[in-house]
């Protein structure tokens, strides 16, 4: 442990020196042919009151790279957004953030993600108090095969979060209500969750998920399936959130990431492009390509 | 290309549309072709088999009237009494003309040698009847039963038949007189195994079933689904689980006979337990339907979509707490489906259970597991093998029972599923 965060110490230094110097935006009218293409992240990687901090981050599916030495932070109670093209890893890098990446046989991961103070790739970690402390709600809705009600006080009951059949009643009332699901199933909570439509499975996954109300909550694009008003609903329970919490979520919608984000990261083919806050990433990118992306130029 | 002749989307596919009619066509029809055609075989079993079989249910009696003479009857000795004497004099007073002991001893004949026992039992039950004179109808020889049954033809030479025309002679005017009627045969499905056709009974192989298959599917679900669940969600994966999978495929389509032999190797002869006892057919049967099991369960856990087992980790459930909770319960129906199936062989199985001596000839219905006992298989196999006429009619009753049997335990395997899947 103590090596570890000797290293990340000297490594955040190091990162973070030349960077101040150096804005690294290449104009647009340098020509193809003599533009080098560097891949290193640009902008505010680091913040100083880190909820996360992930150094030097690969992970690999098999012999493909998916990830390519990630170093990034997550500050304390903001919104990070991760945007970029399909494909590029944005889900596998979140997935790191609660290890639910050990669940896929072919995947491996490197480099250190620290919770706080913890090392959660450490050895000695377990991973079930980790998972209840940094949730998730997954890209694909995927409801438990019970009921709406059983779906959402699941992960109250395993982890013994209420006492009582009234207050568990509560909690699943409240993380519906929350994720703007209950006016349209508080009549039929005990059907079948896998019954109801896309978008409103995609808002009983962030029920069950904020029901365990965890310090961390991985969002992947949870307004994939969502109209304007549900998606408003979120966006709102988004920003309630963030009182208490730190949220991490995907989106491929930059209007959203520009509403609820207080930073955002670009990522590129497994690269981390560019970091910094949302208004100066929008406004001012630094690295081309995430500028040919927010302004839809990306191929 | 020229442009204005090409066809449109819409004349293409309407273009192709009658083939593809036609193919779907074809196939359903092929598809109800089959169903139909295995329909019918398996009428055609029931039906062969019911016919023959039916018979079986009913067998004839003999009205006797039975003087419970108390002078035959030893206060201390009820057991020892010649009952069998009781029935002899009853015949002589029916027929007073017949004299001669050959004569006698071919009257007596018509009554089955089970009369005496059914007596004795009634004088066991109610020592009252002691001195009293009664009506009785007791067991026909399963001579006189195929008599009767038709399936004893009085148009061959006497000297080519069971019964001679002396004895179809008494027969014909008993049956006259209304003393011998076909009835149900109760003791079919009370009685254990006898030589005597008419005295042979189902319920000894029933038991002795219903004890093995007990054994085999307390043994063998446990187990089966504990081993497909580490094998299929906690074991690493390494070099020695792909060699016990292989092992386990190849398991199952080692022959049963094989097991048998093992049965007896190990379970007799090492461990000593007894012989033709449930205990070790179950055991046997065990080893025999633990492949299928696994099998089948384990291609039911991988049904089991991922995005279930990451919902459960994602809300922080531990890896038991996801197999119990989600991948279990939507793997049951799968597993009880695989259990059934290996059940059902298990249940048809006789060649294992031969090598544990459970073929051996046992008259005593089995009250436990270590009782000796038979299996239904092994009764049909015995009863297909004894020479008597009326045991082919008791062999397609005793498999009409089998497959009743099969039915039932399929139909609470169907009632189970069904209430397993209404949880989902
Ligand atoms: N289980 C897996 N096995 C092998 N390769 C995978 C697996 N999951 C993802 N990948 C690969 O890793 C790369 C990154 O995938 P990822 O799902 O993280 O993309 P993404 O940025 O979330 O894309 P999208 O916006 O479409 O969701 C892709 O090239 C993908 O093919
Ligand atoms: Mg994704």
């Amino acid at each position: 442990m103590e090596s570890m965060d000797a290293s990340f110490g000297t490594s955040e230094v190091s990162f973070l020196a030349p960077e101040d110097v150096t804005p690294e935006y290449v104009s647009e009218a340098d020509t193809a042919g003599t533009y080098v293409e560097n891949r290193s992240t640009v902008g505010e990687q680091f913040v100083d009151d880190a909820r996360m901090t992930c150094r030097d981050v690969n992970v690999y599916y098999g012999d493909k790279h998916a990830i390519k030495n990630i170093s990034i932070d997550v500050g304390r109670n903001e919104v990070l957004a991760m945007i970029g093209p399909s494909g590029c890893g944005k889900s596998t890098f979140l997935r790191c953030l609660n290890r639910m990446n050990d669940t896929v046989d072919t995947c491996r991961v490197s480099g250190d993600i620290f919770l706080d103070q913890l090392n959660i790739y450490d050895k000695s970690v377990d991973v079930v108090p980790l998972r209840a402390q940094v949730g998730m709600v997954f890209q694909k809705p995927n409801p438990f095969p019970k009921s709406i009600y059983d779906n959402v006080a699941y992960g109250p009951k395993i982890h013994g979060l209420a006492s009582s059949k009234s207050e568990l009643d509560g909690v699943v009332e409240s993380s519906l209500k929350k994720a703007g699901l209950w006016k349209e199933v508080n009549d039929r909570l005990d059907q079948p969750g896998t019954g109801l439509s896309g978008g409103q499975q995609q808002r009983l996954c962030i029920a069950r998920a904020i029901a365990v109300r965890p310090e961390v909550i991985l969002m992947d694009e949870p307004c994939s399936a969502l109209d304007p008003i549900a998606t408003a609903t979120i966006e709102n329970l988004i920003s309630e959130l963030q009182e208490q919490f730190t949220i991490v979520i995907v989106t491929h919608n930059m209007q959203q990431a520009a509403r609820v984000s207080q930073r955002t990261a670009y990522f590129h083919l497994g690269d981390l492009i560019e970091v910094g806050s949302t208004d100066r990433v929008f406004t001012n990118p630094r690295h081309r390509l995430t500028e040919d992306y927010i302004t839809g130029r990306f191929g | 290309m020229q442009v204005g002749k090409r066809e449109t989307t819409m004349e293409r596919v309407n273009r192709g549309l009658a083939r593809r009619y036609l193919q779907e066509r074809l196939f359903r029809l092929f598809g109800l072709g089959a169903v139909i055609l295995s329909i019918c075989l398996l009428g055609l079993l029931f039906v062969s088999i019911g016919l023959k079989g039916w018979p079986a249910f009913e067998q004839t009696e003999i009205l006797l009237d039975i003087n419970f003479d108390q002078e035959l009857f030893a206060v201390d000795n009820l057991m020892g009494a010649d009952y069998g004497a009781l029935v002899k004099s009853s015949m002589r007073s029916l027929f007073p003309e017949v004299k001669g002991r050959a004569d006698k001893r071919k009257l007596y004949r018509l009554v089955s040698s089970g009369a005496s026992y059914v007596l004795r039992k009634m004088v066991m039950e109610d020592t009252a009847i002691i001195g009293s004179s009664r009506k009785i109808w007791l067991p026909a020889d399963d001579e006189v039963d195929m008599l009767l049954k038709g399936h004893i033809r009085r148009d061959v030479p006497e000297s080519d038949r069971r019964l001679s025309d002396q004895q179809i002679g008494w027969i014909d005017q008993l049956t006259e007189a209304g003393l011998l009627k076909k009835k149900f045969n109760t003791t079919f499905f009370t009685a254990g195994d006898s030589r005597e056709p008419e005295l042979a009974g189902i319920h000894g192989a029933v038991m002795g079933s219903i004890y093995t298959l007990t054994i085999t599917l307390l043994l063998s679900f446990p187990i089966g689904v504990a081993t497909a669940v580490y094998l299929e969600e906690f074991a690493p994966r390494s070099r020695w689980i792909d060699l016990v999978e292989v092992n386990i495929n190849n398991l199952a389509a080692v022959p049963s006979i094989i097991f048998g032999l093992l049965g007896l190797a190990v379970f007799l002869n090492i461990f000593g337990m007894p012989r033709s006892a449930p205990l070790v057919g179950g055991l046997v049967l065990t080893l025999m339907t633990l492949p299928t099991i696994i099998i089948a369960s384990r291609a039911a856990l991988k049904s089991v979509p991922p995005s279930i087992r990451e919902a459960a980790f994602g809300v922080g459930a531990s890896k038991l707490q996801v197999v119990t909770h989600h991948v279990l319960p939507l793997a049951m129906p799968g597993m009880m489906t695989g259990t059934i199936i290996g059940m059902a062989q298990a249940l048809g199985e006789t060649a294992p259970l031969l090598m544990i001596g459970m073929v051996a000839f046992i008259v005593d219905v089995p009250t436990g597991f270590t009782d000796p006992s038979t299996v239904l298989p092994v009764q049909i196999y015995l009863w297909a093998d004894s020479p008597e006429r009326a045991f082919v009619e008791r062999t397609s009753a005793a498999i009409m029972i089998l497959l009743a049997f099969l039915i039932s335990m399929n139909a609470i395997a169907v009632f189970l599923r069904r209430k397993f899947e209404r949880r989902w």
